[in-house]
């Protein structure tokens, strides 16, 4: 066991001082803010432009409707025929004419609203627009039909059905959306986390072989103790780069908002101010209290443990295969054919926790993959912040070592023997033989 | 007990191919042991058998009498022929690491390692990395490495390959100290004038089996031919080649000398001793050369890979 914890040691000191690790583990937040930034930034910059709309209502029921915003200002032209509206508009450089025709009643002028523009609109423009003739039109054609619109507006009602389980929980919509939101953080992160991290530890048994120093190594230890150390070594190099990651990205993250003023939360906001013009939230006030509620809601304890096994049995069952198919080469590029088989599950568990899970977390095509070992790991983390009975986690944590155990054998098999092949590419059927060497 | 490392009937399949086929050996104590074969003959599977890295399909591995077991690991120094180091390591690190990992403490490893890279003068190396060494500097950390834990048995698979003239005299040198303090050597090499300078025995692998085994100058004893080189003055050549002809069988010879000599090897019966054919040879010409003919390692090697 000494020399495990040697393997470890020098596994994780060698990957925690090569250059490109501290470099990646630097660079990558820095990267991912400014890449924030300047989206955030780019789109501050293009909804902050002010437009001149110029409008031409012929009707002169409508005019109301153009209030000027912070971004739009609205110049109401009377009295003029279409032509020199649009000279106007040109000779002024506006952003464009919005022509409402006359007509005899309020779908007959629906039907002949035009935009005039030098270049296509963007769309948060028209549908901005749609919007406010749509309304009032719509509130003119109730007036015209004898409806008081006073009695509708305070006789209009909003439904939010609140959910219970029959042991009692109580959850809403926030609930489930903050579900999937962990469940899919936890199932994408251990998705991420095999891929990068498999693959180091790949690159890692690669460069023992191609350095020759594999056979003097395995003189002295036992090829299993070498895999099972470079695995382990590998994911705890991973996981504090995982941690510098979120701690560097908070602070950039801080310092960058505080210089530049760039508000990456707002950005959103932002943008779909214009769009949500008509959509007023009655419940937004309630919104903070229900998240909080939501997140009392989740099964946190059992989230947490959970995550920690699926992550761990997950992470070393794919890790194991990496290091065989490591073994199994002598250079990356002869790695393709065999990863195919590796990240297929892997990139199926993703899609099957995406698009099933969302739909229904315990139909049959999600219960029946949060239990192949191969995919539950992923589909069984999605699955679990809506509640899944212990038993069945306990069996698919069950199947998953059993696999894990079953992979490790197998890849170790490989690796003893893959290590001290040099030359040809084996093929699937010779790895199959060096099973039985 | 006399023998460090007893083989017995050691077989040894990939699939359909036989690497080792009933091998059996023995390797005296305080010996160097040439392990001498072919290419693909089956001498690293043997080897990669001693150390455990591969285990043999049947048969059985001795060392000190007990059979193998990772405890001897410790015990065993293997200087693999496909050498290499973690090329981005520090040397100082590396050495430090596979010293440990041969179960010498962090101090007892950083003396020894002190003592020999001072013996090699190559102590401005520690913080090097390895790829800033040259082949050859890289091949001498490697062999500190093998023998720094002092092992009973040390493997070497070709130490010599990658070394200028004057470190393989110093790497041989440390071989026959190392020998002389009670360390067992197995030989493996294709450099057949080593093998006369190094080693006491030698075994023969080919093909999978074992065909020639025993100490070398008993196999050289088995291998003699009864011929004699010789260097005559006459002043005619040719009549002295036809005499000699009726009584042996004779073939020229090349060799070096100073007089312009008729050079020969002549070949005696077995019976006949070399004094007879000296005393024959003076009656007919001046002598000025007699030596008897040695096979060598090479000469060996090759006939006896060719009658298989």
């Amino acid at each position: 066991m000494n020399h495990l914890s040697l393997i470890i040691k020098r596994e994780y000191l060698t990957k925690v001082k090569n250059k490109s690790f501290i470099v990646m583990t630097i660079l990558s937040p820095l990267i991912v803010v400014a890449l924030f930034s300047v989206v955030a930034y780019l789109a501050q910059l293009n909804s902050n432009k002010e437009r001149t709309i110029s409008v031409l209502d012929e009707t002169g029921m409508l005019v109301e409707a153009f209030e000027n915003t912070k971004t739009t200002t609205y110049q109401i032209i009377e009295n003029s025929s279409l032509d020199t509206a649009l000279e106007l508009v040109k000779a002024n450089k506006n952003y464009g004419l919005l022509h409402i025709p006359k007509a005899d009643n309020p779908s007959d002028i629906s039907k002949g609203v035009k935009f005039y523009s030098e270049e296509s609109p963007s769309l948060t423009v028209i549908s901005a627009l749609e919007n406010k003739i749509e309304k009032l039109l719509t509130d003119k054609q109730l007036i015209a039909q004898g409806v008081d619109i006073e009695k509708i507006k305070s006789s209009s009602i909003s439904v939010e059905i609140n959910q219970e389980s029959f042991t009692g929980q109580k959850s809403s919509k926030i609930d489930n959306l903050l579900k999937l939101a962990f469940g899919g953080a936890a199932g994408y992160l251990l998705f991420m986390f095999i891929i990068i991290y498999g693959n180091m530890i790949m690159r890692s048994v690669i460069e023992e072989k191609t350095s020759r120093i594999i056979e003097v190594i395995i003189s002295s230890v036992k090829p299993i103790q070498l895999m099972m150390g470079k695995i382990i070594g590998t994911s705890l190099a991973g996981i504090t780069q995982f941690v510098i990651w979120v701690v560097l990205g908070g602070i950039i993250l801080t310092i960058v908002s505080a210089i530049f003023g760039v508000n990456i939360t707002q950005m959103q906001s932002d943008q779909m101010a214009m769009a949500q013009d008509a959509m007023q939230s009655p419940q937004a006030e309630n919104m903070a209290q229900n998240v909080l509620i939501a997140i009392q809601n989740l099964p946190i304890a059992n989230l947490v443990v959970a995550f920690l096994f699926f992550f761990i049995g997950g992470y070393l069952l794919y890790s194991s295969l990496y290091a065989a198919i490591g073994a199994a080469v002598d250079n990356e590029t002869d790695t393709q054919q065999f990863m195919m088989p590796v990240l297929m599950p892997l990139i199926l568990a993703v899609y099957v926790g995406v698009f099933t899970v969302i739909e229904d977390p315990h139909g049959t095509v999600s219960t029946v993959f949060s239990f192949v070992p191969f995919t539950s790991p992923v589909v069984m983390l999605m699955r679990i912040p809506f509640g899944v009975p212990i038993w069945q986690q306990l069996l698919s944590l069950l199947l998953l070592i059993g696999t894990f155990i079953f992979t490790v054998w197998f890849a170790a098999k490989i690796y003893r023997v893959g290590i001290l092949m040099y030359g040809k590419k084996p093929s699937y059927k010779e790895l199959f033989k060096w099973l039985k060497y | 007990m006399n023998e460090l490392l007893v083989a017995e009937n050691v077989s040894k399949n990939f699939g359909k191919f036989t690497a080792l086929n009933n091998v059996s050996l023995s390797v005296p104590k305080g010996s160097i042991f040439g392990l001498l074969g072919p290419n693909g003959a089956g001498k690293t599977t043997f080897i990669r058998i001693i150390n455990q890295i591969t285990m043999p399909d049947s048969g059985a591995v001795f060392l000190d009498g007990a059979p193998l077991n990772p405890i001897h690991i410790k015990d065993i120094g293997y200087l693999p022929e496909e050498r290499g180091l973690y090329k981005s390591m520090k040397v100082g690190e590396q050495v430090m690491y596979l010293a440990q990992l041969k179960g010498l403490s962090k101090a007892e490893a950083k003396e020894r390692l002190k003592y020999w890279f001072d013996r090699f003068d190559i102590s401005e190396w520690w913080n090097k990395k390895i790829e800033e060494l040259s082949k050859g500097q890289a091949q001498k950390i490697q062999f500190v490495v093998t023998v720094l834990h002092q092992p009973k048995l040390l493997i070497f698979d070709e130490p010599f390959s990658g070394f200028d003239p004057i470190n393989a005299n110093l790497i041989k040198d440390e071989i026959l100290r190392l020998r002389d303090e009670g360390a067992t050597v197995i030989f493996s090499t294709h450099r057949m004038e080593s093998v006369e300078e190094l080693c006491d025995h030698i075994a023969l692998i080919h093909q999978s089996n074992k065909i020639l085994d025993g100490k070398l100058i008993d196999i050289k004893k088995q291998f003699k031919t009864n011929t004699y080189e010789v260097g005559l003055q006459t002043t005619d050549s040719d009549a002295l080649i036809k005499k000699l002809e009726m009584h042996f069988e004779v073939l020229p010879a090349t060799f070096k000398n100073l007089n312009d000599d008729v050079k020969l090897n002549i070949k005696i019966k077995e019976q006949t001793s070399p004094n007879e054919l000296l005393s024959y040879l003076t009656q007919q010409a001046e002598v000025h050369h007699f030596v008897e003919v040695v096979p060598s390692a090479n000469d060996i090697f090759i006939q006896t890979v060719k009658n298989h």
